[in-house]
């Protein structure tokens, strides 16, 4: 068994397996026709909240992504 | 809130699953039930059948959706990494890694094309295919224009990458827009 087995190249360039796939289906999205992209690219989207919490306090400073939308 | 504790006369005397480790287990302690090992939460390969089924049964599932279910087929052709792999039924148990290409499912006379953007397919011995994927569309809602202009700027950003990281992503561009394009002109 061949442990330096020819490495996929975009693994060869530090890209992990889900990386790679998640990249082809957003190009794959990318190509479809107009009611069909607008749909997939919407249920791709993901909402989030980020705050820093600094000594035990959060920082006033909150990211959502839902805002400037 | 009251907590309905079971009975010890309810649960079954034996735990399923390692009969050497049951026995070492009770050897040892005889006072408690022997843990379950991973073993008896896994359900038993499912058994080859003495003659090969007629048929072939495939399930293509999203991340979103199941777009075929448990669907009797004559043939499945899958685009694994190695070449397009035609799998029938009594095909040997096999494990493939897929990349962007067509998967067509042939039923009678009718073929079905999808476009799938990656992912794996396992063929079990029992004669059920297994294709799990990330994306998988018919043909017709792929938009050639955006196809071609999207292959045109990967291959110009290909020729421009300098870093390893922009060299595979141009090149991977390159490869799913080339896959695109054979599978609308092919």
């Amino acid at each position: 068994m061949a442990s330096n087995a020819a490495v996929p190249f975009w693994r060869a360039a530090g890209m992990t397996y889900i990386t790679y796939t998640n990249l082809c289906a957003n190009l794959v999205r990318q190509c479809l026709k107009e009611p069909y992209k607008s749909e997939a690219l919407n249920r791709e989207k993901v909402h989030y909240s980020v705050s820093r919490w600094v000594d035990g306090k959060p920082e006033k400073q909150t990211l959502r992504s839902d805002i400037p939308e | 809130m009251i907590w309905r504790r079971q009975l010890s006369s309810d649960l079954p005397a034996e735990t399923v699953g390692d009969s050497k480790f049951n026995d070492a287990w009770k050897k040892l302690i005889p006072n408690m039930d022997p843990p379950k090992t991973p073993s008896a939460y896994m359900s038993p390969r499912p058994p080859t059948p003495s003659t090969i089924p007629s048929k072939l049964t495939v399930n293509l599932v999203l991340p979103y959706e199941s777009v075929l279910a448990a669907k009797e087929v004559d043939m499945v052709i899958v685009p694994a990494t190695t070449g397009q792999m035609g799998v029938l039924p009594g095909h040997v148990a096999t494990i493939a890694e897929l990349k962007p290409g067509i998967l067509s499912v042939h039923e009678g006379n009718d073929i079905t094309k999808y476009f799938l953007s990656g992912g794996f397919a396992f063929v079990h011995a029992n004669s059920v295919a297994d294709i799990i994927a990330v994306e998988a569309t018919p043909l017709d809602q792929i938009d050639p224009t955006l196809v071609q202009k999207g292959l045109a700027d990967f291959q110009q950003k290909l020729n421009s990458a300098s870093t390893d990281v922009e060299k595979a992503e141009a090149q991977i561009g390159v490869d799913v827009h080339s896959a695109l394009n054979a599978a609308l002109t092919g």
